[in-house]
């Protein structure tokens, strides 16, 4: 079943939460909204599930009026971010409430229901916790008996509040590797909210990055990752490096160093090119287009070094992450002087700066300004 | 409920403070609690027990206890109902004068109770507003029953909504939202979740206000106007025969009285005993 939401807006007394939002969520797809606080994802996932309603705009999921069933008929399981488990009931007959609270004409038999209810608690691996009460159990473990619960009603659309936002890191990592197995195996419609990019990064087939109410890109990882459709979206997605750079004579240059030709050809004078850390290399000395830097600080994690970098010419600290192999081991020092050049940079024309084309409130994706990636 | 200790220690000045504190707090509650109820039954016994139960067995006596506990009755349900209705209305609603139903809730326990009372006096008694419409019509509300509970609904208003407003505002209504998606109508939502979710605090408050309705004394006295048999309560019956200097009668009813206050609180006390974890996980805190 495809959903398309088309042109919604939510407005609260302060601020816009949604601001014509559009997006076709396609079958079968695990799709992960990630945007900052306040950036209007949850409200989007409420409105999903029947809990909020837009001002305007409409959902249509296989050509049918969502916005018009009430939230109790639209099969929609909803897992909330502190779960929101029926303290009153054990774990089982949590599973089982919406099957409990069906009419008697389309309610299964008790047995049935407990059949079920059993069925779900192995799929979840909590056959042993049927009898405890949501109190006695783990924050892990309380996050199942939601998704059982979720998934007893047999919804065609299962939507995730930051399901992993309340849990420690260790849990929160095998928790999304197995939810995402779950959903391989049952190939439901997911939807999750998250704020975590590498938790967005990891599990989802598309990512809708939000911010401000509005949709700023919508992509798999990988484009989301390495081809930013926005600033925002190169500055909340992974760590990145900004730095200001000037179009001169058909060339990007920054601090002194060539960084590739002028993708604007002139119709920009600033701009600002997003480098993530990893993208930062040391440059061989026979290389004339680089930055002189001094080592600041090294900081080792495991396999990987990050290194702040004093660069004089650019009047900044960057980051940048090295592999640091047996060979190379302990060859990062503080002070230690050296030349980098970045191996691939995003540029975006300066949002600041005056613009001689394009649509100036939306400057960025104004088509004549496309960002580049380049590649010297 | 949850006791805080404290960690042992040695030094002198904080066992002084310790044992202080616990000695006056032992010397008030046997001062000012025990200390009466204990006279209340020794003085309704001083007869011996002939005396104590011929004083009950009068008609009076059992009119104002079969009183008493009718008025209970009918004020008991009315609470719930307005505590349940005005916790969810604050608790889960924005409105306007939310702020002014908050205040009004505690309004009954700022105003002195023969002020509630004179206030149904002055709205249907014979000379109040109401009064002559009512008596053309041969309505009697003060100086009858219907005035006696009215006054003690006045008087015992905020004790379930109280006790369910923080509860209910502190648990969030995320509970229902998810009872809604999964498919529960509006009466599931309320009798599966809602109600059982705040079942102790509600139980607390029927328990508390059940005990101030039946010992109500100041509003009811305005508007019973003590007829024997007919409109005086177990309270009122009680200085009536004080006042008669009736010791035995009025302490027999007295000690009735306070079997009563006790038994509420021996089945809080019980239920608080039995169901122990499950108050504690039920708590906000709990999730």
């Amino acid at each position: 079943m495809t959903l398309e939401l088309s042109h919604l807006s939510r407005r609260f007394t302060d601020y816009p939460a949604l601001d014509d939002v559009s997006l076709v969520i396609q079958p079968g797809e695990f799709l992960a909204l990630l945007g900052p606080s306040g950036s209007g994802k949850t409200t989007l996932l409420r409105i999903l599930a029947g809990l909020d309603y837009p001002e305007s705009g409409g959902v249509r999921q296989n050509g049918q009026d969502l916005l018009a069933i009430d939230a109790r008929h639209r099969k929609v399981g909803l897992v909330f971010q502190h779960y929101a488990l029926f303290r009153h009931l054990t774990v089982a007959d949590n599973v089982a409430f919406g099957l409990r609270v069906r009419p008697w004409r389309t309610r299964p038999k008790r047995a049935e229901i407990a059949a079920r209810v059993e069925r779900l608690l192995q799929r979840v691996q909590l056959q042993d916790m049927a009898n405890r009460y949501p109190a006695q159990l783990s924050g892990g473990q309380r996050q199942r008996v939601a998704l059982a619960r979720a998934l007893a009603v047999e919804p065609d659309l299962l939507l995730l509040d930051e399901p992993f936002g309340a849990l420690d890191a260790q849990v929160r990592v095998s928790l999304r590797r197995w939810l995402r197995e779950l959903h391989d195996e049952l190939g439901l419609t997911t939807v999750f909210v998250t704020h975590d990019q590498e938790e967005a990064l990891e599990l989802a087939d598309r990512i809708a990055v939000m911010n401000r109410g509005r949709i700023e890109q919508v992509g798999t990882s990988e484009t989301i990752y390495h081809d930013p459709a926005t600033p925002f979206v190169c500055g909340f997605v992974g760590k990145v490096n900004r730095i200001a750079a000037r179009c001169e004579g058909g060339k990007l240059v920054a601090g002194g160093t060539m960084l590739g030709v002028d993708p604007w050809e002139g119709r920009h004078e600033t701009a600002i090119v997003y480098v993530r850390p990893e993208h930062l290399a040391a440059a061989s000395p026979n290389e004339s287009q680089a930055w002189p830097a001094r080592v600041r600080q090294v900081f080792r994690a495991g396999s990987t070094v990050h290194l702040t970098l004093e660069v004089a010419t650019l009047g900044r600290v960057l980051e940048m992450d090295v592999f640091e192999g047996e060979r190379s081991r302990g060859a990062w020092r503080p002070g230690m002087a050296l030349r980098i050049r970045p191996r691939h940079v995003i540029a975006f024309p300066d949002e600041n700066a005056p613009i001689d084309c394009g649509n100036r409130e939306h400057p960025i994706i104004a088509s004549s300004v496309r960002p580049i990636a380049i590649e010297p | 409920m949850n006791a805080t200790v404290l960690p042992r220690t040695s030094a002198w000045p904080r066992r002084l403070h310790r044992a202080l504190l616990i000695l006056i707090a032992v010397a008030f509650m046997l001062a000012f609690l025990l200390l009466p109820l204990a006279v209340v039954f020794a003085e309704a016994l001083a007869k011996g027990v002939q005396a104590f139960l011929a004083a009950i067995a009068q008609y009076e006596a059992l009119s104002s206890i079969r009183l008493t506990l009718l008025v209970a009755a009918i004020v008991v349900p009315l609470n719930i109902v307005f505590g349940v209705a005005a916790a969810w209305a604050m608790a889960r609603f924005e409105f306007r004068g939310k702020a002014m139903l908050g205040a009004l809730v505690d309004l009954p326990f700022s105003v002195s109770p023969v002020i509630a009372g004179l206030i149904y006096v002055l709205l249907f008694g014979a000379q109040g507003w109401f009064g002559p419409w009512l008596g053309a019509h041969g309505i009697r509300i003060i100086f009858a029953v219907p005035g006696l509970v009215l006054a003690s609904v006045f008087v015992t208003l905020p004790f379930v909504a109280r006790e369910l407003i923080p509860l209910m505002q502190a648990q969030g209504s995320e509970d229902e939202q998810a009872a809604r998606v999964l498919g529960a109508n509006g009466w599931q939502m309320f009798f599966r979740v809602t109600l059982p979710n705040v079942r102790w605090a509600l139980l607390y408050g029927v328990l508390l206000c059940n005990a101030r309705a039946m010992g109500e004394f100041g509003a009811v006295s305005v508007v019973s106007g003590h007829i024997r048999g007919l409109t005086t309560t177990m309270p009122l019956e009680v200085e009536m025969r004080y006042n008669e200097y009736d010791y035995v009668g009025a302490f027999a009813v007295a000690s009735l009285l306070a079997l009563l206050a006790l038994l509420t609180l021996a089945m809080k006390t019980l239920l608080e005993w039995r169901y122990g974890d499950a108050i504690a996980a039920h708590a906000p805190g709990g999730r």
